[in-house]
């Protein structure tokens, strides 16, 4: 693979092209119906609400998503897997629970707040918060720390330009982000396995990385509520407990925030999470991976296959102590 | 019902227990039901249904105590050979299947990896005990076979404690299982105090 700095990764690198120009097809058709039915809804807010939404899911979840594959040669993780096996506390510790239970979550409306060190912070609803036209496609590996991995198709857009909007102060250095606290939608909260609210920070120039995206939808459909709807983060070369979801709240602060994980156990899980073969969990090892569908184990990459974009941020850091 | 054929009853009964667990997985996995991640599930399934029924023979002593149903005594051999072998093809199964039989890394796993060598001892301790489960090893051994057979609850305790130590953050079943058998164990720490002091 070419070394590239990250600004310079086109899209097509890390989206089939089938799918990058299919999706210009399918946002000209969605927004056609959503600019009948809701007024003023806007090109991609109408994914969000109504009529859109029902586009959304006729004319991108008939893609034949089987046939499409990554720029490394690797299947996509069927829908079924990718929405029946999650990780998802708030609705239960079984893998399949989230998918059984999270139907009580009512992710529209849905409003996030953005404060914290920043010159523009605010209130926003679903709709305003995401920026119009710059959503897309992205697939992404993922990783989860307890050794087994995914292929999954995204749809969101650039973390950093939401950050960008909120003008983080000079003295921000990180950003934290928060779940819905709500036992009545997420029952799972009335156990206290984690500290809830569930919360995950990133450094900000991690944040600023074009890879890490907030993502809204799946599979060309609206996030199913197990996946973390309406909005979650995405950051493919960490372990996937960094991907928080049901995002509620994005604060910029001067100190590391005190992620969830870490705080449940700080020997066993720290802020950084970066999928490292070399840096085992201290009950089990991360060399290897078994990614759903295939039986034998495959080797797991130093973070999680892209290194070439992100190594930088870590240049100098030892991996073993900020695991 | 005379005694023979209730105690026929009592063993067919505990085969048909036994085996359902094995048809279960079977049938879920013939008819593509065992989720995103079948090896992962087949093992976990394979390894709760060793630990609750080991747990299950280890009370078949203290039911028959307190009820003094003597006639389910015969039953803790079958209860246990049962346990044996959902364990022993939890430990294949993560060494076949999981990790592929590759050699090293089941090596660097039983070794570094705590929660893998309990588990494997909790296996190791419990071959001598079926192999010697025959009336011919209980009659050669007399009274070694019941110093030797004790070796079960190290075996339950290495299990409860291997299932654990694996999960990231919900103890609730592990914990279940460790009073379980916390239970079983105090019962008969007590009734071994009433007998000397009688």
């Amino acid at each position: 693979m070419l070394i590239r700095k990250p600004a310079d990764i086109p899209s097509s690198e890390i989206t089939p092209e089938s799918v990058y120009i299919n999706r210009r097809e399918f946002i000209g058709k969605s927004a056609g119906i959503g600019l009948a039915g809701a007024a003023g809804a806007g090109v991609v807010g109408s994914m969000f609400a109504g009529a859109g939404q029902a586009s959304a899911q006729t004319q991108v979840g008939q893609r034949d998503w089987s046939a499409v594959r990554t720029e490394l040669d690797e299947e996509l993780t069927p829908r079924e897997d990718v929405t029946t096996y999650n990780n998802f506390y708030e609705f239960g510790t079984q893998k399949e629970d989230p998918a059984r239970y999270a139907q009580t979550l009512q992710p529209r409306p849905w409003t996030i707040e953005v404060d914290g060190l920043c010159a523009n912070p605010g209130t926003y609803g679903l709709e305003d918060f995401i920026q119009p036209g710059t959503m897309e496609d992205r697939i992404y590996r993922m990783r989860c720390v307890e050794a087994w991995s995914m292929v999954i198709p995204w749809y969101g857009f650039e973390l950093r330009s939401v950050i960008d909007r909120a003008e983080p102060l000079g003295s921000a250095r990180y950003v934290e982000f928060k779940t819905l606290h709500d036992p009545v939608q997420m029952p799972g909260q009335r156990s206290r396995v984690l500290d809830w609210p569930y919360s995950e920070g990133l450094r900000l120039d991690e944040a600023r990385h074009p890879l890490a995206i907030l993502a809204t939808g799946v599979y060309g459909q609206d996030l199913p509520n197990q996946n973390g709807a309406p909005i979650r983060l995405v950051v493919p070369w960490k372990y996937g407990f960094k991907g928080i979801k049901s995002i509620v709240s994005m604060t910029f602060m001067e100190q590391e925030p005190y992620n969830s994980w870490k705080r449940a156990n700080s020997y066993e899980y720290g802020f950084y999470a970066n999928v490292n073969p070399a840096v085992n969990h201290p009950r089990w090892s991360q060399a290897r991976e078994r990614r759903l569908g295939e039986f034998r184990r495959r080797e797991t990459l130093l973070f999680n296959g892209y290194v070439d974009q992100v190594a930088g941020l870590y240049a100098g850091m030892d991996l073993r102590v900020n695991y | 019902m005379n005694k023979k054929r209730r105690l026929l009853l009592l063993k067919v009964l505990v085969w048909i227990l036994g085996l359902a667990p094995a048809v279960w997985l079977v049938w879920r996995g013939f008819t593509d039901r065992l989720g995103a991640n079948p090896i992962e599930q087949v093992q976990h399934r394979l390894g709760d249904t060793a630990l609750i029924t080991l747990l299950v023979a280890l009370s078949i002593t203290p039911i028959r105590r307190f009820t003094g149903w003597n006639g389910i005594a015969p039953l803790r051999r079958p209860v246990g050979l049962f346990a044996f072998f959902y364990l022993s093809v939890h430990f294949f199964w993560w060494g076949v299947v999981d990790q592929t039989l590759s050699l090293e890394f089941i090596a660097v796993d039983l070794l570094e990896r705590p929660y893998i060598m309990v588990g494997a001892g909790a296996w190791l301790f419990m071959v001598p005990l079926a192999v010697t489960s025959t009336k011919g090893w209980i009659r050669r051994l007399g009274k070694n076979w019941q110093r030797l057979h004790r070796l079960v609850y190290v075996s339950a305790g290495l299990g409860v404690l291997h299932f654990y130590w694996q999960v990231k953050a919900d103890t609730y079943w592990p914990i279940v299982a460790g009073s379980v058998l916390a239970v079983l164990l105090l019962l008969r720490i007590r009734r071994r105090r009433i007998r000397v002091s009688e």
